[in-house]
């Protein structure tokens, strides 16, 4: 569905991201992960069109991102970002429907549609958030309200959904959750997911491709038993790791070793 | 039909709904219009001016030349001005505050109001027989003016909405002294008039350009409503819009042009009347909702009330004397600003 290869993305005086390639597709979930500033948010907003490559190519089903229009763009990539603070007072089903905006026959003054209403609904309801739509959005709790931008993206119907640190503020079981809808759309809908997240174990249980960065270049890309190893991820994090099988899945488990639990080594 | 989704399509802002209340201010506006009319330091037999102004002055109804004259010549331009200018702020301000995801910003407050009579005076000063020179020149002024605010309230953080106040002040403070200077270089005999109407002061309705600035009104708001549904999700954050897919650039420059003609051409016709941009704006969200769809064209409607009655106000409250109409649009405002300055 979409192709990256050997990307480069410049920034004034340094580079970002050098040469990636990566390819998302239908039904599978991939995980970026690796350290702080090693580029993955970057490599994010450039596969929706935000920041120009310096060098390579993007492919949107087989055509240059580039010759596609915002709005055709957005009906295919949609992105689940850390919610922005908000200043105007919005019900979440007013949130929500600004999914819908990529479908409107005009730019402007679209009204939604009998359909851009059902696909609302459904999606509240695929979130668990039906009961909430009537409330404002300043109401929520931040659980509910990371929920509501996971909603709008997903009423877009875009077939890619780029999700940048979706659970960076949720509790575990709303970090589950969300991941779960995620799944569940890339499973029912045969979408293709690519998660940015510094939750190695959520990733290894909810991603079928892991992609590990570090310092703008991408180190491996494979299943969760091909690139959570200790020797990759002690390369990617510079820190020792013990990696086994987690008890009930069976998906590797990483714990991080630190200097401090040495001594409980020792005793 | 479930009840969860019966309550989502029940109270929502809808194309019906708009043109119901769109049409209800509207019937408001005319009422206004023709009470207005009627009110004054020279009095005017009531039906038989209603009956005139309703045959669009076709028929005198019984009224005397001066009458005729003091209705048609003096009063209705003044109060179709008043409408215009109040629509065009009152559009403006929504605008800005939409795109500036800020609901603090207005026309006066950000400097756009002091651009335009920066540039509405340079063109008396240096283009006095134009006439026109004047809202072409007040509209570079406001243009330049919202480049400059919006540059200088963009810190690398984004800008936040006390930032974007800031630069405003800064702009405003600037333009002040230009103003200043450029006033030195009138004679003496001008000084008075043009204070008046730099506090905002509609008894100056020129006639030759009353039909620009009614038109710039109305298709300024047009086309800005036209751009509501971008407006919605700016006003989420630019970075939302464009993820969603809104050509965020292109409403941007549309939103500027727009709403510097828009500010231009009023400054250009009665000077900065303040404070319309964001009491209007304000009213019209707690009562309809953040919808631009619903609040841009309600905003333009109320704004033409607001500044009707304002003036109305002002030309009748010292009577014979006049009060600038720009002085009781900023006895109502800026109590409104403190209250929300402090609520956030």
């Amino acid at each position: 569905m979409l192709e990256v290869h050997e990307l480069t993305i410049r920034y004034a005086d340094r580079v970002a991201v050098r040469e990636a390639s990566l390819s998302l597709q239908g039904g599978k979930v991939t995980a970026l992960i690796g350290p702080n500033g090693a580029g993955k948010s970057t490599l994010l907003r450039a596969l929706n069109g935000q920041l120009k490559p310096a060098g390579g190519s993007i492919l949107l089903n087989k055509e240059s991102l580039e010759r596609f229009s915002r709005r055709a763009i957005a009906r295919q990539i949609t992105v689940v970002a850390q919610e922005s603070e908000l200043r105007f007072p919005v019900t979440v089903i007013e949130f929500v429907l600004g999914g819908r905006f990529v479908w409107a026959n005009n730019s402007g003054w679209g009204w939604e549609s009998e359909h851009d209403l059902e696909v609302a609904e459904s999606v509240l309801a695929e979130t668990e958030l039906r009961e909430l739509s009537g409330r404002l959005m300043s109401e929520l709790s931040g659980g509910e309200r990371q929920r509501a931008v996971l909603a709008r993206a997903l009423a877009t119907e875009a077939p890619i959904l780029l999700l940048d640190e979706p659970t960076a503020n949720l509790d575990l079981s709303h970090q589950a959750t969300l991941l779960a809808s995620v799944r569940k759309r890339c499973d029912s809908k045969n979408a293709a997911a690519l998660v940015v997240t510094h939750d190695i174990n959520l990733a290894s249980e909810f991603a079928d491709v892991v992609v590990l960065m570090k310092a703008g270049e991408l180190v491996q890309t494979g299943t969760t038993r091909e690139v959570l190893t200790p020797e990759l991820l002690e390369k990617v994090f510079d820190v020792s790791v013990l990696v086994d099988a987690h008890p009930i899945s069976g998906v590797p488990r990483v714990t991080p070793v630190h200097e401090t639990l040495r001594h409980f080594e020792n005793q | 039909m479930t009840t969860a989704l019966l309550s989502i399509r029940q109270g929502r802002v809808t194309l019906r709904k708009t043109m119901v209340w769109c049409a209800a201010l509207i019937v408001a506006l005319l009422l206004t219009v023709l009470i207005a009319a009627l009110i004054g330091s020279e009095k005017l037999p009531t039906n038989a001016s209603a009956c005139s102004i309703l045959s669009v002055g076709m028929n005198p109804c019984g009224l005397t030349r001066d009458q005729l004259d003091i209705l048609f010549q003096i009063r209705l331009p003044r109060i179709l001005l008043a409408a215009a200018v109040g629509g065009s702020l009152a559009t403006a301000g929504a605008s800005y505050q939409a795109l500036l995801r800020n609901p603090l910003a207005e026309p006066y407050l950000l400097g756009v109001s002091n651009g335009a009579a920066v540039g509405t005076m340079l063109a008396l000063v240096f283009f006095g027989t134009f006439e026109w020179s004047r809202p072409f020149m007040a509209f570079v002024g406001s243009l330049l003016a919202t480049f400059a605010v919006y540059r200088l309230g963009r810190g690398r953080v984004g800008a936040t909405p006390e930032r974007l106040i800031l630069a405003g002040v800064i702009v405003t403070t600037l333009l002040s002294s230009v103003i200043v200077f450029v006033t030195t270089l009138m004679d003496a005999t001008r000084i008075r008039s043009f204070t008046f109407w730099l506090l905002g002061d509609l008894s100056g309705a020129n006639r030759r350009l009353l039909p620009l600035t009614i038109s710039v009104a109305v298709i300024g708001t047009v086309i800005l409503t036209l751009n509501a549904r971008s407006l919605n999700l700016l006003m989420l954050g630019e970075r939302d819009a464009f993820d969603l897919g809104v050509e965020v650039s292109r409403v941007r420059i549309t939103v500027f042009l727009v709403a510097s003609l828009l500010v231009g051409s009023s400054v250009a016709s009665s000077g900065s009347v303040g404070y319309v941009g964001l009491v209007v704006p304000h009213l019209a969200r707690l009562s309809l909702g953040s919808d631009n769809r619903i609040s841009i064209p309600s905003a333009a409607i109320l704004g033409a009330l607001f500044v009707i009655i304002a003036d109305t106000v002002a030309r009748t409250i010292i009577a014979p004397r006049e009060l600038p109409v720009g002085a009781i649009t900023a006895l109502i405002g800026a109590p409104l600003f403190i209250y929300l300055l402090k609520r956030d």
